[in-house]
């Protein structure tokens, strides 16, 4: 049996980053996800990486796009506001084909917003982290364990696919200890990084890291090439998870720390003859969509409910994915403030059943 | 004998530059140090934005394009990846004064073992003449059709004073391509970064004060005769930092 | 004798050259138009040519290269 330890949820993506072999961490201050800067600052020079803090998140995301054009294993991580500035660099990094990995430790926005937890970013990580066409791959952690364990397959997906891949956690997991191992998992199969710059050494021709094509049909070329890629992500690398759905009358929708409250209100709900189901989406981009769809192809299953930490952002790709075959709603809280099992509960005796 | 010939650092790609721009009397000089020092096998140049975008289609080394103004930044993922690896930045002056500041001065600060490469031509030249942060006053751009005027646009950055005032820059030079003379001064100078960064003793840059004879509205010969007389004035060349001598010739 | 060539097709005609020969034998060819439309440089009298490569130096586009004859 693994050794366990009692860590802080950004404590043990750091660790866990570290054992993945990240060699090179940039980051900057800012809460929730500070401790895993100093982390890093602390454990990278005994563990022979580099932990260096930029000037600014923008010069990070610079770093981050350097080092691993170099080759290198390289994470970054911030919050709602740090994602916002990155967002140029990042747009950069999926152009020119990167790995590496970006943590979002979730806070109340918009702008300075506050620093109690939140998941008002969800829009932003799988709809728009960057101009052009573009995705990352998204992974939401829902327990310390996760945060590590994913970001030990955050690196494996950056490298396989040649993509960013986004950690959306929330300050509430950021914060909270619980026991996690770091047992090490079967390694997938990587690919060469021959296109990186390391200095030719007069054996092969030079590389180029770049994201500019002048030529618009050269440009639309990478581009569908690139979303080829993504249509294999999307077949491949869904995560998810189900809980009581299988005799479900109503779905919660829900994910991150949200979907624990929500394992709480399902129980709650059944112990009261109410037949709730949870669907936990692991993966926010490649979002479950065949997997909802197919839920709501059941005929037991008559109502969806999106619960999330936010004015309402997942609820509308829980309609796209199940083509508004069922109702779907939305409960949600935001600005840091975290709902209850019993808010929860109310809704889905307000939700159940149909339209109210 | 071959006196002069194409370095080999250069790829065969013809240079896209207007006639007369000085960006492929740099180019060149940038092959001959990288071709001098037997560098090109270990080096990894980032590439700007502006009218140099497409250096990475001109150096036979590997090149990497950075977003506008971070260069420095991409450079220093790349060093710290791999401190053994030679690695430059070119950048404009827009891309390195305006949205760059913050990634130089920090670079400079980390005393990051990479040169800078710094074109200064007082303008934007890839978007058509727009003012550029040292744009001269009085000069006329896009922007600046009446002349630059302190009470609305500020007064022009000297970045090589700016910079040696910094413990974490080794190396600061100002150079200009104009003529011969100071042409070869140039070569001896982006030289002198370079062997600067095999020390590891910090940053090294060089600022070429250069020409844009399209914004300028000049010729070629014309527009090397303004630098002569406008920009070495309020850019005067010379050392301002060199951590290798003992009493600098500080200015 | 000094030997200096020029690539035509790479030449701009920014006149760089011109200025640069100490000589005063680098012209622009006016009786010629290259690929690109300009008048590509060229050496008048190559007699008179002391391979000092300054014209190579000042040109932007590396179209010169030089050579120094045998005495």
């Amino acid at each position: 049996m693994a050794q366990k330890y009692l860590m802080k949820g950004n404590e043990a993506i750091a660790e866990a980053a570290i054992r993945a072999g990240c060699k090179l961490f940039f980051g900057y201050p800012i809460t929730p996800q500070t401790e895993l800067s100093e982390y890093m600052a602390k454990n990278m020079p005994k563990r022979e990486g580099l932990s260096l803090q930029a000037e600014s998140e923008v010069a990070a995301i610079n770093m981050v796009l350097g080092a691993s054009a170099a080759g290198a294993r390289v994470m970054t991580s911030t919050s709602g506001p740090g994602i916002s500035l990155k967002s140029e660099g990042i747009s950069y990094i999926v152009g020119s084909d990167l790995p590496c990995v970006i943590v979002n430790v979730q806070r109340g926005g918009p702008g300075l917003g506050g620093i109690q937890p939140a998941q008002s970013d969800y829009n932003q990580a799988t709809k728009a982290l960057g101009h052009g066409d573009m995705h990352l791959i998204v992974l939401a952690p829902a327990s310390v364990q996760e945060m590590a364990t994913l970001t030990g397959e955050a690196f494996d997906l950056a490298d396989i696919y040649r993509t960013p891949v986004m950690l959306l956690a929330d300050g509430a997991l950021g914060q909270m200890m619980e026991p996690v191992d770091f047992e090490e998992k079967p390694h997938r199969a990587l690919p060469k990084k021959d296109w990186a710059c390391t200095g030719h050494g007069g054996s092969r021709k030079h590389n180029i890291v770049n994201s500019l094509y002048i030529e618009p049909e050269v440009l639309e070329k990478t581009v569908v090439d690139r979303f080829k890629k993504y249509e294999q992500i999307e077949q491949n690398e869904v995560k998810y998870e189900e809980y009581l759905t299988e005799d479900a009358e109503i779905i919660i929708v829900a994910y991150g720390i949200t979907s624990r409250i929500a394992k709480t209100a399902v129980r709650n709900a059944r112990e009261k003859g109410i037949k709730a189901g949870l669907f936990r989406p692991i993966t926010l981009y490649p979002f479950p969509e065949k997997q909802l769809d197919a839920l709501a192809d059941k005929e037991n299953i008559k109502t969806f409910l999106s619960v999330e930490m936010n004015m309402g952002q997942m609820v509308k790709d829980v309609k796209l994915a199940i083509s508004c075959k069922k109702d779907v709603y939305h409960f949600g809280r935001t600005g840091g403030v975290i709902p209850t099992p019993d808010e929860i509960l109310t809704n889905i005796e307000k939700y159940v059943g149909g339209a109210k | 004998m071959v006196v002069f010939d194409k370095p080999k650092a250069l790829t065969e790609t013809p240079f896209h530059y207007c006639p007369g721009c000085t960006h492929g009397i740099v180019h060149r000089l940038v092959a001959e140090a990288i071709d001098g020092l037997g560098l090109e096998d270990n080096t990894i140049g980032i590439a700007p934005v502006g009218c140099s975008v497409f250096a990475y289609n001109y150096f036979n080394c590997d090149m990497i394009e950075a977003p506008h103004g971070r260069a420095p930044a991409v450079a220093t993922g790349v060093k710290r990846a791999d401190p053994s690896k030679t690695v430059f930045t070119y950048q404009g002056d827009g891309d390195l004064a305006a949205i760059g500041t913050a990634e130089t001065v920090h670079a400079g600060a980390r005393g990051e073992n990479i040169t800078i490469i710094f074109i200064n031509n007082c303008i934007y030249g890839m978007t058509g003449g727009q003012m550029a942060p040292t744009s001269l006053i009085g000069q006329v751009t896009t922007t600046t059709p009446y002349g630059r005027d302190p009470n609305l646009q500020g007064s022009p950055l000297r970045i090589c004073e700016m910079l040696s005032t910094i413990d974490g820059v080794a190396y600061a030079e100002r150079v200009s391509v104009d003529n011969v003379k100071n042409v070869l001064a140039t070569k001896k100078a982006i030289k002198k970064a370079f062997e600067i960064q095999q020390k590891k003793i910090g940053l090294s840059i060089i600022e070429v004060l250069s020409t844009c004879p399209t914004n300028w509205g000049l010729s070629p010969t014309k527009a090397t005769e303004w630098l002569r007389e406008n920009m070495i004035p309020y850019y005067p060349l010379g050392v301002y930092k060199d951590k290798t001598k003992e009493e600098g010739e500080q200015k | 004798m000094n030997k200096v060539t020029f690539k035509s097709d790479l030449c701009k005609g920014c006149g760089l050259c011109v200025e640069a020969c100490p000589k005063k034998i680098v012209l622009l060819d006016e009786k010629e138009i290259n690929a690109k439309g300009y008048h590509p440089a060229h050496i008048i009298d190559m007699d008179k040519c002391i391979a000092c490569a300054m014209c190579a130096i000042m040109c932007p586009d590396v179209v010169i290269k030089v050579e120094k004859g045998d005495k």
